[in-house]
């Protein structure tokens, strides 16, 4: 993996990276209308989602990003499955670039498709309304090729039944199901094609605690019993605890700490992070008053020069304000801020 | 001031349809003393908005009051024609929604919405309301106020915007704010500011708030009491710390233990109710919790709990949890 350029921060003994990401960005062109072009010699608007992010997943590893709306995490995630176009880097499943892939040959990037399944936020937007769940559930298995369609019955039974729902269920529409077990629908879904890279944006924030926790043990075990390579986002770093092994933190467009969870959430380094640290809420520490947050995400069109987090940041000085930090490794942990690099914190 | 502020007596909410009438709220009593917080928690579909939506008078037909009263500094609220409940919204009690951005009006600027709803409530010229409005938008956290008076709902980030709207719920000294998910919509580090916010503004106006929320800890850093609703009742309501660290109802304790937290051992497993929340056409009779319950006897299926007092809270159950947890 070293000798890709890209850091690693997993223990030497781990099994190979399945899912990598090297130097990934996408910048999104924004549209500006004729009359500021003409009058104020306005150029398009450019966002940078996400911009020179880089990691590995093992399997059986979970990798989660957390970060607050408009980080850029969701793009993040669409890139690792080519949803969507890299504008810089690549993404790399198994050692097969992303979009070469499934922009080249037909078979190989049905092959690829097959590997790697994702699950979305919103249940409801998800399953088409119109599909028996059966069909939504056998979709993947057929256009895949990968059973005679007299078999799907017994499989789709079976993968129902894997995720908790009923043989019954087959002949039933998506909105007769509550969200908690739409959502199971589309773990079936993913998990039919047996892939190796799975992707989790949001599962459960459209969900109920009580739900929430169903949901999040079943992906656990599931995730567990078939050694599959995960990433997990979430805007939730209290959810990421309960399922990652490594936890990445996104800020405008970039990671600005990425770690492993016991390192992450014992010892947070980067000012962001304890700042998202503190301001979860917690039921049962009476003594810990929420942190008083200072400020919003900044405006992605016109991101602060230097460090992107500076203006909120409790720590910031002259460098952080131009020059912006590199995410540097330190122990299994890499960081990118000034404060930490310097000693400051 | 004496007596409660609030008062909601065996409140019953329906729904006819098609297939029958459904019962939604059934028998729901509670109080609001003057200055306090109470929070309401419950999974989607337990019957927290709609309580807070009856409140106010805003039921969206063909949904109606079929039952019980609702009663403000002892007055009913409930039986008003429509002119006079207009006139107690916004005067009496102040509403705060989930959505900032359908709360206000995209076509008119902050400063309008503010002092029209100002001088509808209030006697007061235009040059005085808008002094009002800001002095109300800086109570709620916004920078430059005079400045932002003339911008639309659009230019404020999701944050600022449920700033405007507690600004605007609280235009016209409301005695009682029903807040209705106000931070759901919101990212975790500029939840901790409107939840800040929303306590420091309603103690400084000395209103009561009812906070309606999913979010255990939101209420548990925000509410005096609260009130734990399953399948449209009031399964357990208490001191916020005595209904989080011993709860009675299993209902409230399998609740409190599927929230993810910071503190316990990593990698542990979420505890997990099994099942679901039932639907309104197919509520279990007796105690609505019985099939999920892990202590559910005969007496459950076939007689319904009402709440009673178990040590410092009252909980509608047969067998509630006497023993606290070993901390």
């Amino acid at each position: 993996m070293t000798d890709h350029g890209v850091a690693s921060f997993e223990r030497p003994a781990m099994p190979e990276a399945v899912v990598e990401a090297r130097g990934l960005g996408k910048t999104y062109v924004m549209h500006t209308p004729w009359t500021d072009r003409l009058l104020r010699r306005a150029g398009p608007g450019r966002i940078d989602a996400v911009q020179d992010v880089s990691f590995a997943i093992a399997r059986g590893r979970t990798l989660a990003l957390v970060g607050e709306s408009g980080c850029g995490k969701s793009t993040l995630a669409r890139l690792m499955v080519g949803l969507e176009t890299p504008t810089a880097g690549s993404a790399w499943v198994d050692r097969q670039d992303v979009q070469a892939t499934l922009a080249g040959p037909a078979e190989a990037a049905r092959a690829l498709r097959r590997r790697m399944q994702m699950i979305f936020q919103d249940p409801y937007a998800s399953l088409n309304p119109r599909w028996h769940v059966g069909d939504i559930v056998a979709e993947p298995l057929l256009e895949q090729g990968l059973i005679p369609p007299a078999q799907a019955p017994a499989r789709v039974a079976a993968l129902l039944a894997s995720v908790g729902l009923k043989g019954v269920d087959v002949r039933r529409f998506p909105h007769q199901f509550s969200g908690g077990q739409r959502q199971r629908i589309s773990i079936a879904r993913a998990i039919a094609t047996s892939p190796e890279f799975l992707v989790c944006d949001e599962p459960t924030s459209a969900l109920d605690v009580s739900v929430q926790a169903q949901v999040l043990n079943l992906l656990v075990d599931l995730q567990r019993e078939r050694a599959l390579a995960c990433l997990f986002i979430s805007h939730n770093l209290v959810v990421v605890r309960y399922v990652a092994d490594d936890v990445g933190v996104m800020y405008l467009g970039r990671i600005l700490e990425l770690a492993p969870k016991a390192e992450l959430f014992a010892a947070p380094r980067h000012p962001y992070t304890r700042m998202l640290l503190a301001a979860v809420p917690d039921l049962r520490s009476r003594v810990r008053e929420r942190a008083p947050v200072l400020g919003e995400v900044p405006d992605p069109l016109a991101p602060p020069p230097g460090c992107a987090f500076h203006p909120r940041c409790p720590h910031a000085n002259e460098r952080c304000r131009v020059e912006r930090p590199a995410l540097l490794p330190s122990g299994a942990v890499q960081v990118a801020c000034h404060a930490v690099e310097e000693n400051r914190l | 001031m004496s007596g409660p502020l609030l008062e909601v007596r065996d409140l019953c909410v329906e729904f006819p349809t098609r297939h029958g009438t459904l019962r939604a709220l059934d028998g729901v009593s509670f109080d609001i003393a003057p200055g306090e917080i109470l929070g309401v928690v419950g999974e989607s579909g337990a019957g927290k908005s709609l309580t807070g939506a009856a409140i106010i008078g805003l039921l969206e037909p063909p949904g109606r009051v079929c039952g019980g009263q609702i009663l403000l500094e002892g007055r009913r609220i409930d039986d008003l024609p429509g002119e006079a409940m207009r006139r107690i919204r916004g005067k009496q009690i102040g509403a705060v929604f989930q959505d900032p951005l359908t709360a206000l009006n995209p076509l008119y600027t902050i400063g309008r919405q503010l002092t029209e709803t100002l001088r509808t409530h209030l006697p007061l010229g235009a040059a005085q309301a808008r002094e009002r409005a800001i002095d109300l938008l800086r109570q709620a956290g916004l920078p430059a106020p005079e400045a932002r008076l003339a911008q639309y709902p659009h230019e404020f980030s999701g944050g600022q915007r449920q700033r405007v709207v507690i600004a605007l719920a609280l235009a016209a000294e409301p005695k009682l704010v029903i807040a209705d998910e106000p931070t759901t919509a919101l990212d975790v580090a500029v939840q901790a500011q409107i939840i800040r916010l929303l306590r420091g503004v309603t103690q400084a106006h000395g209103a009561s708030v009812m906070l309606i929320t999913h979010d255990m800890g939101v209420i548990a850093e925000t509410c005096d009491r609260v009130a734990v609703m399953y399948a449209g009742r009031i399964v357990e309501i208490g001191p916020v710390r005595e209904v989080i660290e011993h709860p009675a109802h299993p209902y409230t304790a399998g609740l409190m233990a599927s929230v993810p937290s910071l503190d316990d051992a990593a990698g542990g497993r979420l505890a997990q109710i099994e099942g679901a929340l039932p639907r309104l056409d197919e509520i279990p009779s007796g105690c609505a919790f019985h099939p999920r319950c892990p202590k559910a006897s005969p007496r459950c299926s076939d007689e319904r709990p009402e709440l009673a007092l178990v040590r410092r809270t009252r909980a509608a159950c047969w067998w509630p949890i006497v023993e606290g947890p070993a901390s």
